[in-house]
């Protein structure tokens, strides 16, 4: 079975990387600008795990982990938040949100894939 | 007529009422429902002025002389105005020392002077006693007025014992002591007498305004009426008018009948008792120095109308004119008007005769009678452990004394002026007060020895020259000293005095008694040094209002045993009494009785209680007999003053560290705050920078980690991920710099090379550097300079740095192929406009300030540079003196442009 | 204390009221002529007087307690 990956990122170049990534490991890969464009790919495309960017325009990756969470569909999206700013402040919020990891910028591909597998196996 | 027990019937329950008003207020008071606690009381209290003298007498003045009575009301007002300074110090200081009288005031000033409390009482006495006098002469012609059959003789009986004005005085007497001297209070406050005054003061007004509108309205047709008949019997003219033939001085004598009676207003007997001493608060002064001086207005409307009235119907020089209010109504049949008129006299000269009694008998039993009998020890007063009832009997007989002095004057002079002269007499007596009252509360170099030197002087300058006359006229005396001048020496004539001519005998009197008193007070004191007790008295009489009364000097030093304090308490005060007030005084000091300590404080309290009840300088000798005194130098005055002066300092001083304590501490905590921000600002930054290094760091470890997985990539793959890696980098090396730049410049350190700059050319430079961009994007770049443009100092590099900026910042928003960009170049004497605008997306207005904030882009969508191109191009033009801004609609395009200039930099 | 603003302007009245009340400015009253039948000297000093205190009362409720 085909799992499906959304990436929400504003900047270009690292949606480019990313989805190039995942497409490689054989995700099905959505990928969304902006925190708005996030959500609404959320409810139509129904993603088994999101990569989201913090700091996007429209709304914030913290913004749409809130909305997601207050949602019981949503309870158990796994998120993994990606950010380049390294404050604790920041990844204490990420988590109080309900984010299921936290990865800081700029991360390892490797890395990246493990959590991203782990993640998605446990959940089945 | 009317009978005469019916208008005897009718004045006795007209007394019998006010004695009940009187008593429910007293009974009211007990229970904490203070019924004269208000301004209206108040201001109705004072005008215990308004005696029969005014009731009767101004009718009497105003038919002899016109306008001539009302400065007698019109000193008043003036006195008012001043009111709220003057009266309200006299409360304040009579409050602050239990002053009980005005004897007592000047006494206390000078040094609790025993000999200057005589002299004003004595003063006072011989003064008020003619006064009284009219008083009774009032109410006695008021009733055969009444009682008399129309147009017989009174005839009055040979024998006192026949007389009704004695009966009329005893009576008095009685209500006098009811009201006045039932029990001892050591404030001397009457809250039933003021009371029934207020009450009289109503009645007054309501007679004799209903006997005006009666007079003015009902017999004649209105004012003009009366004026227009009154003008017809020719020599009625001059009433109305100020400057008269016969009397050339006349604006002098007018001006010596308002001072005098504004200082009368302020030293009667009877308008210091309740003016000052009956005054509950000083704050019902306020509204009570106007509706006083209303009063006044309201009660002498109708004056001048009556006395032309009974001018008209009787006949000039027929009939008394003092008593046209009664013989008015009377004359036209209107009997019970007249009584009701009557009544009004009745209050009048009641009020009057009661709290003037009331007044002066303090004054006599005070500071003649008790420091007489305490310095004689007479009737082993000394000895006796309560002297409380004994000084209520010497206070009841002085009130007999005091109105039997005035029915023996009645007697003998009564007939002898008419009423207002009598007046008149009085209030220059009192006037001689005037220059040790107010020096004494506004001078602090007044001496005791002043103040005796002109308090007597001008007492017997005023006896001479105007009381012996007075006397002599009245037929009790050879007026030949008169005509001639005593002994045939013409200098010496007692109303030309040194041959002083032209002025009437009221102007003169009180010219030669004020001159002489003036100068004797100013020229004493000034003289010789005060003493020490002198001088701390008048540090607590002239800076009254500087201080608080817990912060007060107390001048006195010696040994004392409180025991010894609490006896002599009680001989005047009585044992309850004296056990309350010394409880209430150790609670004060927080301390119990027993822990009370024989100080200065205590000696000076117990001092102060018993200057309400005997006067302050009978207390002063009594303290004195029960104490170690050691003398008081003038030294230990200054030295106790400083003393007092340097806590109030110190006090002053520390509330002053501890609110700039507060405002060191308000501040320390407003920088701690602007640090934090500061701090949080730096940390703000120091994350910004983070995320613009991390963010295409992100990306070019991503696709290099990529690249170096898969070695069998296809080559554009390759190709498309290392132009990333490549422009990630270029992204990355602008940071750095940019954000190195805008440290320099916000740091200061920048390098600035200023020469002559012409912006055109700069413009065109720049289009010219990113022409190669435009067309890759398929946007036009249209230029609009002037032929020529004249050169401004700045760094030209700076400059094509911010054009270019401001060109990228608009290639990056407008759409391809379609976009435009203009670039317009306005130049002025004052400097150079540079506008750039675009057919963009344009920027909504909430994010139109944001733009030139650091890290702070726009949110449109569109990737863009590191959000520090604006900052730094601003801080550029804002370098130069100039400024740049941004106008913008959403999906209008954007203007940025910037203004330089051409003086404001070197 | 005459530094009071309500002091100063109860001294500054008292001045104009003296002033108001005497030699010369009184002259300006005596004339025989009347003003709806009264003689203009009596009422113009009353007239004057009632100024006086309406001023007063004016001045002194208007102004707030100091102390």
């Amino acid at each position: 079975m085909i799992r499906t990956i959304l990436i929400a990122d504003d900047e270009p170049n690292i949606l480019i990387s990313l989805e190039f990534l995942m497409k490689r490991e054989g995700f099905r890969v959505l990928v969304a600008h902006n925190g708005q464009e996030a959500l609404d790919q959320v409810a139509n495309e129904a993603p088994d795990l999101i990569l989201l960017d913090v700091m996007m325009p429209k709304k914030t990756g913290f913004d749409v982990c809130q909305e997601l969470r207050a949602q019981e569909a949503y309870q158990h999206l796994p998120i993994i938040m990606l950010t380049a700013k390294g404050r604790d402040t920041d990844i204490a919020k990420g988590k109080a949100l309900g984010a299921s990891d936290y990865i800081l910028k700029p991360f390892s591909t490797k890395e990246l894939v493990q959590k991203v597998r782990d993640i998605v196996e446990s959940s089945t | 007529m009317l009978s005469t027990s019916l208008v005897i019937g009718v004045a006795f329950t007209y007394l019998l009422i006010l004695f009940a008003i009187a008593y429910s207020a007293d009974r009211a008071a007990l229970k904490g429902r203070s019924w004269i606690n208000n301004p209206w009381v108040y201001a109705l209290s004072m005008a215990v002025y308004c005696t029969a003298w005014t009731y009767f007498g101004s009718v009497g003045r105003a038919a002899n002389s016109g306008v001539w009575f009302l400065p007698i009301y019109l000193g008043p007002t003036l006195a008012m105005i001043l009111g709220w300074l003057v009266i309200r110090k006299m409360i304040r200081i009579a409050k602050t020392y239990r002053i009980t009288s005005i004897a007592d005031f000047i006494a206390s000033r000078y040094g609790k002077s025993q000999r200057l409390a005589s002299l004003v009482t004595l003063i006072t006495l011989v003064g008020i006693i003619p006064y009284l006098a009219l008083q009774l002469k009032a109410i006695a012609s008021g009733y055969q007025m009444l009682t008399t059959p129309l147009n017989s003789t009174v005839l009055y009986p040979s024998h006192w014992w026949q007389d009704s004005t004695f009966y009329i005085a005893l009576l008095l007497v009685g209500f006098t002591i009811m009201f006045g001297a039932r029990h001892l209070d050591s404030h001397e406050r009457h809250e039933g007498m003021v009371a029934a005054i207020a009450f009289e003061s109503v009645i007054k007004l309501i007679g004799f305004i209903a006997v005006g509108v009666f007079v003015t309205y009902y017999l004649f047709n209105g004012m003009s009426d009366i004026f227009r008949q009154a003008q017809a019997i020719g020599h009625l003219n001059a009433l109305f008018s100020f400057n008269t033939p016969a009397n050339p001085l006349a604006h002098i004598q007018w001006f010596s009948l308002l001072l005098l009676s504004l200082l009368s207003m302020l030293l009667l007997p009877r308008q210091f008792q309740v003016m000052v001493v009956e005054a509950v608060d000083e704050k019902h002064l306020k509204r009570a120095v106007w509706m006083f001086p209303l009063y006044l207005v309201l009660i002498n409307i109708f004056v001048l109308p009556i006395a032309l009235a009974g001018l008209i119907t009787f006949g000039v020089g027929q009939g008394n004119a003092d008593l046209f209010v009664l013989s008015l109504p009377l004359h036209s049949g209107y009997e019970w008007l007249a009584l009701l008129a009557f009544i009004g006299g009745v209050s009048a000269a009641t009020g009057m005769v009661i709290v003037e009694a009331t007044a002066v008998a303090t004054m006599l039993c005070n500071d003649l009678i008790m420091p007489w009998l305490l310095k004689r020890n007479g009737f082993g007063l000394l000895q006796c452990s309560d002297l409380t009832q004994i000084i209520l009997w010497i206070r009841r007989g002085a009130i007999l004394i005091l109105l039997l002095l005035g029915y023996v004057y009645f007697k003998v002079a009564g007939d002898a002026y008419a009423l207002v002269s009598i007046g008149l007499i009085s209030f220059a007596a009192v006037a001689q007060f005037a220059p040790s009252f107010f020096g004494g509360m506004y001078w602090k170099g007044g001496t005791e020895k002043g103040a005796w030197g002109g308090l007597l002087l001008g007492f017997v300058m005023w006896g001479y020259t105007l009381m012996l006359p007075s006397i002599a006229k009245s037929g009790w005396m050879d007026t030949s000293f008169i005509n001639e001048g005593p002994f045939g020496i013409a200098l010496l004539k007692p109303e030309q005095f040194l041959g002083l001519t032209g002025l009437d005998n009221l102007t003169h009197a009180l010219f030669w008694s004020l001159w002489l008193n003036i100068v004797a007070y100013v020229g004493m004191s000034l003289w010789k040094q005060p003493s020490a007790r002198e001088t701390s008295q008048a540090l607590l009489f002239v800076d009254v209002f500087k201080r608080k009364t817990h912060s007060a000097p107390v001048f006195w030093q010696g040994q004392a045993q409180v025991q010894d304090l609490m006896q002599l308490m009680m001989r005047f005060l009585g044992q309850d009494r004296s056990t309350l007030l010394f409880k209430q005084y150790a609670q004060y000091q927080g301390l119990t009785l027993e822990q009370l300590q024989p100080n200065a404080q205590l000696v000076h309290f117990v001092e102060t209680q018993l200057s309400g009840a005997i006067g302050s300088a009978s207390a002063r000798t009594m303290v004195e007999s029960v104490v170690d005194e050691e003398p008081l130098e003038l030294e230990d005055v200054m030295h106790i003053l400083e003393e007092a002066s340097q806590l109030r300092a110190y006090s002053k001083a520390l509330e002053e560290k501890s609110l700039s304590l507060e405002q060191a501490t308000a501040e320390l905590r407003a920088a701690n705050e602007q640090l934090k921000s500061l701090d949080h600002l730096k940390d703000d930054f120091m994350s910004s920078v983070t995320h613009e290094l991390r963010t295409p760091l992100t990306s070019i470890r991503a696709l290099t980690e990529l690249m170096l997985d898969d070695p069998d990539m296809e080559w554009e793959q390759r190709e498309q991920f290392m132009g990333i890696i490549l422009a990630e980098a270029e992204r990355l090396g602008r940071l750095v710099n940019q954000v190195l730049d805008m440290a320099k410049i916000e740091g200061g350190h920048a390098e600035w090379h200023t020469t002559d700059v012409d912006m055109k050319a700069i413009i065109h430079q720049a289009a010219t550097s990113m022409s190669a961009s435009y067309l890759e994007k398929g946007v036009s770049l249209q230029l609009k300079t002037p032929e020529t443009v004249a050169v401004l100092r700045a760094d030209a590099d700076r400059l094509l740095q911010v054009v270019l900026n401001l060109l990228s910042n608009a290639l990056k928003f407008v759409p391809s192929q379609t976009g435009q960009v203009t670039v317009a170049l306005k130049d002025a004497p004052e400097g150079i406009t540079i506008e750039v605008l675009d057919n963009g997306i344009g920027i909504a207005p909430e994010q139109q300030a944001l733009v030139f904030e650091k890290f702070r882009q726009a949110d449109n969508g569109v990737q863009q540079g590191t959000g520090l191109g604006l900052p730094i191009s601003r801080q550029i033009v804002e370098h130069f003196g100039g400024h740049m801004w941004l106008h913008s609609e959403l999906g209008q395009g954007a203007c940025f442009g910037f203004f330089l200039p051409r003086l404001a930099h070197e | 204390m005459i530094t009071k603003p309500l002091n100063q302007r109860l001294i500054g009245w008292f001045l104009l009221a003296v002033s108001l009340l005497n030699f010369p400015l009184l002259l300006l009253w005596s004339h025989s002529v009347t003003w709806g039948g009264i003689p203009l000297f009596p009422l113009g000093l009353f007239i004057v007087w009632v100024v006086l205190v309406v001023g007063l009362a004016w001045i002194i409720e208007r102004t707030p307690d100091e102390d």
